[in-house]
């Protein structure tokens, strides 16, 4: 990349030797930076097809970026450092040209607050009212912090950007590949696998590593990125789903009768017998519990980390084959074939909320890693994206030619949908907006009907098994494209592994606090507080937080007769009442007020209207 | 009555009278004196009794009578005068004296005084000490109240509480305030500063600050022959006054020292020609060799040399010729004349010796010294860094000022120029602030721009999907009207273009702003809605007549069947999926087709049934207390009355609305998951009274995972913090920046010992 020559501007000419030597030894920061315009710097070098192509981490920032992070720019603030330099001087005498904190970008932080300020607070005491004000500050400050570590996310994600009238959805893999660099370009691969028919697949929580298993028994486990098998191995049984547990060092693998778990050798550590007939299966890493959907109707929780059977629900809905987890809440979401989609949490016997999605019967359900948008397809052959923030409504719908029968997320809110042997990829406009339906992203037509599919997590990778065996497809813009280390490192040793998963045990969250809302734990529960309240008085035989009744005060000459003092005492509980009233009729008024419909007037024959 | 009174008291009168008169031996004289006395006495009362009769009070007239009648050694008595004997009187002597007056002032004032109260009983000083005490106890303690206020509000304490903590300065102020103290280090620093080198200023070394006012070569090498040239004359010069030093000879010395006299007369001649004081100054140091010549004996004959010369005197002329002369050169110099030879001679040797070194090195030097920086190096530059080491913030002024004197000491003809470009560079900054100030609020519109561009282009997408769905419905539902279509779909451009006009205009200032973001969300909140509602508007008439059921779920804002059945555009895909399929999976399709035919309406019939089912089933129950047959007749076929079940039935009280009241497609459950419950707080924490106000101080999660690790260090701080192996001793007025309690708290203190001491192990829980 070739840069503008900057404008010469301090440097003196050349000529003048005697005043080159006179000046004063310019220090790097005294010298006035030249800001580099964006529109200085060409872009970079495009390739023959005119369309800029970023599917791996690019590791220079863009400009775009830069430009949607800071979006205030310090002008203002820039001069009056300049102007009076000797206030900020320190003791070697060289100016901090950038003094005060750094600043945070409003919208950043803002991210990071929870307090929500929308709630009216009742009247509180000055007490608490200093509690409160600690809090909040706590909260502006952790949050300024935070916003400030964003910084430290140096990666960016990767776009696929299509020249003016361009469809992104007309090019192709091969396009791709041949655009990116090697190392990205090995990503996208095929197994071709025809023997043991479609296959299911899933990716380590880390991103790492890849496990697939075939309808005919065939299950495989290995570093996908190097390439290297860890096992491979015939069960010899028909594999219905299968599924890594925490690490990559255990393997689920829902068979023909039962549930089998092995290691990354291929060795059988179990046979869960009580789960049987399993169809799919989903691993909640933050609980530790693996969730299977059975053909006789049963959703079982199992701990894995003390191998106990949480809870078994009925779903009383026949048989279960679809089914996903909602990242954010840990909640399950199990299609049936009456066009709902249940939501399940093991703490309840009954589905948390019913959601009628389609006519006909549901065939993929997927769930955004937000939790925010689910995505659903029917055999009504549409697909269909809910809102899942409180009201359960269609936020947009599609039919497609032949339905979708696999969706799938990715961590980034792209959406893939698996129609027969072709997989539609759509993107939304950044991290947390639903996918649009108006135009594909991409496409991509494989060579078998798709059977399972999944984004991996951190590489702009799409892996679809198929009836001829394993695709790895390039997406760019799929992943986060930042990993935390200490959560889940793709380059983890084994000994960092080790450790990670004695942390992630001692973290573990109980299956119990699995609910709709998890901000709701919280929250006061108030019933049990009003009971607790209820009982105290019981005991007490008083309510100790009671206003307390009117108390006569005695008077002199006579004037604190009995009568009198009665007397008074009813004058302030008449009052009280007359209050009481008026407040109920204010209510009153208001909720007549609402109901009548402003529109018609009333007629003399409304009387009439049946 | 009262005359059998007198009657009565004139009786026992005569009976006295009679014992009176009884012999009575030795007293004769007395009794005589006394009888008299008493019939004095009886004569008075006497008279008394009769003026009392007419029953008035007569005034008492006091009567005069004869003072030995009424003084008697015995006995005081007031007869007479009408008064009551005053104590005073007894000491008013004939005569007054002063020294009596002095007794007399301090009897009255003992007499004023009251009688002395009872003293009260030991409960009630007790009390009364008590209150006391407590009130200044009270008083005293009531300086601790800021500080317990402060120390339970602080965030974190640590114990031993410490006097205060220095705030943390930055390096460069600790290293200004630092001072050697420890020989080395007074050492380097005495070496640093005699080279002057830096010690707190790293950034130039007075070598490097004279770099910068360096000089041209030619002026440097002309500068250093010149200092070669000085160097060689000293050195030649040295050479020789050692040789001449060195010669032996007397002669020699003689003649150059009568040369040097001659010479220096010469020049004294001069001096005072040309210059009269500095004549004088010679002439003084003339006088003082003449005052020394008194003092001594040099040249008075009485060295060794001189008594051996006398002893020859007498035969050799020589000698005495010698000693003449030698007596007349102290006359000479004893002589206050001016002209002095031999005075002259020593001066100019010593100032040959001073002379010993060459003018021309002292004149260099001397120039040195002048405008030339290159040997600069004179006290002001030290006294300059010792400023700026006592204040380093006003250091680079100082540089400045510095730079800028020298500059000036350099070429006082780019004085003016500096000047000129100071007032310009006043001028620019001047006009960069405006400029500034000016773009500020440019900057800020063109946020605002790109902002309501945004938003332009959001509404834009938002109004093209309107239209969209418009052109769609209008293709389908041929059976509406176009006018009214095309009425509807008018509004959206309307709105917008307002937008597009005004907004750019409009903006300034920052409440404009916040306006300008209420309006946008209103406007974007008021633009899906007529879209809902022409939906709504739209499919109602489609329904209507096909749905008889419609009337009752009226009042749902969203309608079930339309969310159902509504058609929605196909997806335009490049690459439709191969048709040709597994067979079981096209039997399936086809089963799917036929079950799409039929079950559409099941599907959404089954489901409003489930969930009325649900709602009936969370609804709180009534309850029934009605006996049947109770007060009526009963059996088989007989119910209750409706009065009497009316009466005995309790309702539930009305729960609160389902969540999913206006949410036909969906179910809620309201079932309260006892699990979680059993995890959340239950009970308020002291100060907070409503329990959404505990809820907001604990929104924040404080887990690493949430949070940076400062911030997680900071919110998991532990409110006391005790440091291991210190002793924690009560708090003292003194920590707190108090005085030591003043000698008045004391007494109070030991006069009720026990409630200070409860007061005092307050103090320590603080």
């Amino acid at each position: 990349m070739e840069t503008a020559p900057k404008p010469g501007k301090d440097v003196p000419p050349k000529k003048d030797k005697l005043q080159t030597k006179r000046k004063k030894p310019r220090r790097y920061w005294e010298e006035e930076t030249v800001p580099t315009t964006a529109g200085a710097s060409p872009g970079p070098p495009r390739n023959k097809k005119n369309r800029e192509l970023r599917p791996q981490r690019p590791k220079n920032a863009h400009i775009l970026k830069k430009s949607r992070i800071s979006k205030k720019p310090q002008v203002p603030k820039k001069p009056r450092e300049w102007k009076n330099p000797e206030s900020q001087s320190g003791l070697s005498g060289a100016q901090d040209p950038f003094p005060g904190p750094a600043p945070v970008p409003v919208e950043v932080g803002q991210k990071f607050c929870r307090i929500d300020k929308s709630r009216k607070l009742p009247h509180s005491k000055a007490k608490t009212r200093s509690r409160l004000e600690v809090a909040e500050a706590e909260e502006e400050e952790t949050s300024i912090k935070a916003a400030r570590s964003e910084l430290l996310l140096a990666e960016e994600p990767g776009f696929l950007e299509g020249e003016d009238g361009e469809d992104t959805a007309k090019i192709c893999q091969a396009d791709i590949v041949e655009a990116v660099d090697i190392a990205s370009a090995a990503k996208h691969f095929d197994l071709n696998l025809r023997q043991f028919g479609p296959y299911r697949l899933n990716y380590s929580r880390t991103g790492r590593h890849l496990a697939f298993g075939g309808r005919r028994g065939h299950v495989a486990a290995l570093d996908w990125v190097t390439k290297k098998l860890m096992c491979e191995i015939n069960v010899m049984e028909a594999v219905r789903d299968i599924r890594f547990l925490h690490s990559e060092a255990l393997l689920a693998v829902a068979q023909n009768r039962w549930l089998h778990i092995y290691d990354n050798q291929g060795i059988e550590l179990h046979c869960i017998r009580r789960c049987d007939r399993v169809t799919r299966l989903e691993f909640l890493p933050f609980h530790f519990l693996l969730a299977t959907a059975s053909e006789t109707g049963f959703l079982t929780y199992l701990d894995v980390s003390v191998g106990k059977i949480v809870a078994a629900l009925n779903a009383r809905a026949g048989r279960l084959d679809v089914m996903s987890q909602n990242p954010y809440n840990a909640v399950i979401h199990l299609g049936h074939s009456n066009g709902t989609v249940s939501l399940w949490s093991p703490a309840m016997k009954e589905p948390l909320a019913k959601i009628l999605c389609h006519r006909g019967g549901v065939r993929a359900v997927a769930v955004d890693s937000t939790g925010t948008y689910m995505a659903t397809s029917g055999l009504d052959h549409q697909l269909k994206i809910f809102d899942l923030r409180g009201t359960y409504q269609p936020l947009s719908t599609r039919t497609l030619p032949h339905g979708a029968g696999h969706l799938a997320f990715s961590q980034r809110g792209l959406l893939v949908a698996g129609m027969g042997d072709v997989v539609n990829i759509w993107a939304g406009q950044g991290k947390a907006s639903p996918p649009s339906l108006e135009q594909p992203y991409l496409t991509h037509r494989l060579s078998g009907p798709v059977h399972g599919l999944q984004f991996c997590p951190f590489e702009d990778v799409l892996g679809v098994g198929h009836t001829g065996g394993i695709t790895s497809m390039l997406v760019p813009g799929a992943s986060e494209p930042n990993f935390d280390g200490l959560e889940s490192n793709p380059y983890r040793s084994r000994k960092q592994r080790q450790e990670w998963e004695v942390k992630a045990l001692l973290e573990k969250v109980p299956a119990e606090l699995i609910c709709l809302d998890p901000r709701a734990l919280a929250e006061v529960d108030v019933i049990s507080l009003e009971q607790g309240k209820k009982e105290q008085i019981e005991r007490l035989g008083y309510d100790p937080q009671a206003k307390a009744p009117f108390q006569p005060k005695p008077k002199q000459k006579g004037r604190s007769s009995t009568a009198s003092l009665v007397k008074r005492k009813r004058k302030v509980m008449d009052e009280e009442h007359r209050d009481k009233v008026r407040q109920s009729l204010q209510q009153q008024h208001h909720k007549e007020a609402k109901a009548k419909p402003t529109g018609a007037r009333p007629s003399a024959l409304d009387r009439f209207v049946r | 009555m009262t005359a059998n009174r007198l009657a009565e008291s004139l009786l026992a009168l005569s009976q006295q009278e009679e014992l009176a008169d009884l012999p009575k031996d030795y007293l004769l004289s007395e009794s005589e004196d006394e009888g008299d006395n008493d019939g004095e006495r009886k004569h008075q009362k006497l008279l008394e009794a009769i003026s009392s009769l007419d029953g008035k009070n007569r005034r008492k007239l006091a009567e005069r009578s004869e003072a030995s009648l009424k003084v008697s050694e015995f006995n005081v008595s007031s007869e007479g005068s009408g008064e009551k004997l005053v104590l005073a009187d007894l000491l008013e002597p004939v005569k007054t004296s002063s020294s009596l007056a002095t007794v007399k002032k301090q009897l009255s004032r003992v007499k004023s005084k009251k009688t002395v109260e009872l003293p009260l009983n030991k409960e009630e000083i007790e009390r009364i000490h008590r209150e006391v005490a407590f009130n200044k106890t009270a008083q005293v303690l009531s300086k601790w109240d800021p500080v317990v206020l402060k120390n339970r509000q602080a965030e974190q304490l640590v114990f031993p509480l410490e006097k205060e903590e220095p705030a943390i300065a930055p390096i460069e102020h600790v290293l200004s305030g630092w001072k050697a103290r420890t020989p080395l280090e007074q050492e380097i620093f005495n070496l640093l500063h005699k080279n002057k080198q830096p010690v707190t200023d790293p950034l130039l070394t007075p070598v490097e600050k004279a770099s910068l006012r360096a000089m041209s070569l030619e002026e440097a090498k002309m500068r250093r022959a010149e200092l070669q040239r000085a160097r060689a004359l000293q050195s030649y010069y040295e050479a020789k006054a050692r040789r001449e030093k060195k010669i032996k000879s007397k002669k020699y010395h003689k003649v150059v020292k009568k040369g040097k006299a001659k010479k220096a007369l010469k020049e004294f001649e001069q001096l005072r020609k040309v210059n009269p004081a500095a004549a004088l100054e010679e002439l003084e140091k003339i006088e003082k060799a003449r005052m020394m010549e008194r003092m001594s004996l040099k040249h008075q004959n009485s060295g060794k040399w001189a008594k051996s010369k006398a002893i020859m005197a007498k035969y050799d002329l020589e000698a005495r010729q010698a000693m003449q002369e030698q007596l007349s050169k102290n006359k000479e110099l004893t002589q206050k004349l001016q002209v002095a030879s031999e005075s002259e001679e020593e001066e100019g040797g010593t100032e040959v010796e001073e002379l010993l070194v060459p003018h021309v090195v002292n004149e260099v030097q001397m120039n040195v010294d002048g405008p030339n920086p290159w040997m600069f190096r004179s006290c002001t530059s030290d006294t300059k860094e010792a400023a700026t080491q006592e204040d380093p913030e006003q250091l680079p002024e100082l540089e400045a000022h510095g730079v800028s004197e020298s500059e000036g000491e350099e070429r006082p003809m780019a004085e003016e120029e500096i000047l000129l470009r100071e007032f310009e560079e006043r001028r620019s900054l001047r006009k960069r602030s405006e400029l500034s100030q000016d773009a500020e609020p440019a900057g800020s519109q063109e946020t605002i721009d790109s902002g309501s561009q945004e938003v332009l282009s959001e509404l834009r997408v938002l109004s093209q999907k309107l239209k969209e769905n418009h052109q769609s419905r209008k293709q389908k539902a041929s059976s509406e009207g176009t006018i009214p279509q095309v009425q509807r779909e008018e509004p959206a451009p309307e709105e917008e273009e307002p937008l597009l006009l005004q907004r750019p205009e409009r903006v300034q200032t920052l409440e404009e702003l916040e306006e300008l973001g209420k309006e946008e969300c209103f406007q974007n909140k008021e633009l899906p809605r007529p879209v809902l509602e022409e939906q709504q508007s739209e499919r109602t008439p489609n329904n209507r007549p096909d749905a008889p059921k419609e009337k009752k779920k009226k009042e749902q804002m969203i309608d079930l069947q339309n969310l159902l059945t509504t058609q929605s555009p196909s997806v335009k895909s490049l690459a439709v999926p191969t048709i040709e399929e597994l067979e079981d999976e096209e039997e399936r399709n086809h089963r799917q087709m036929i079950k799409e035919a039929f079950a559409g309406d099941d599907v959404i019939r089954d489901f409003l049934k489930e969930k009325r089912e649900a709602v009936e089933a969370s609804k709180p129950k009534d309850v029934d207390l009605t006996l049947p047959g109770w007060g009526e007749w009963g059996g088989v076929g007989l119910k209750p009355s409706a009065k009497k079940r009316r009466r005995f039935l309790i309702k539930a009280p009305e729960g609160p609305p389902r969540k999913d009241k206006n949410l036909p497609n969906v179910i809620i459950s309201e079932k309260r998951n006892i699990h979680a419950a059993a995890h959340q707080v239950q009970v308020l924490p002291y100060p907070f009274t409503h329990h959404r106000q505990f809820e907001r101080t604990i929104q924040t999660p404080i887990g690493s995972t949430w949070n940076t690790q400062r911030a997680f260090q900071k919110l998991t701080t532990p409110k006391v913090v005790t440091k291991p192996g210190h002793i924690i001793k009560p708090i003292k007025a003194e920590d707190v920046g108090y005085q030591s309690s003043s000698r008045s708290d004391l007494p109070v203190i030991q006069r009720n010992p026990k409630r200070i001491t409860t007061r005092h192990n307050k103090e320590e829980k603080l």
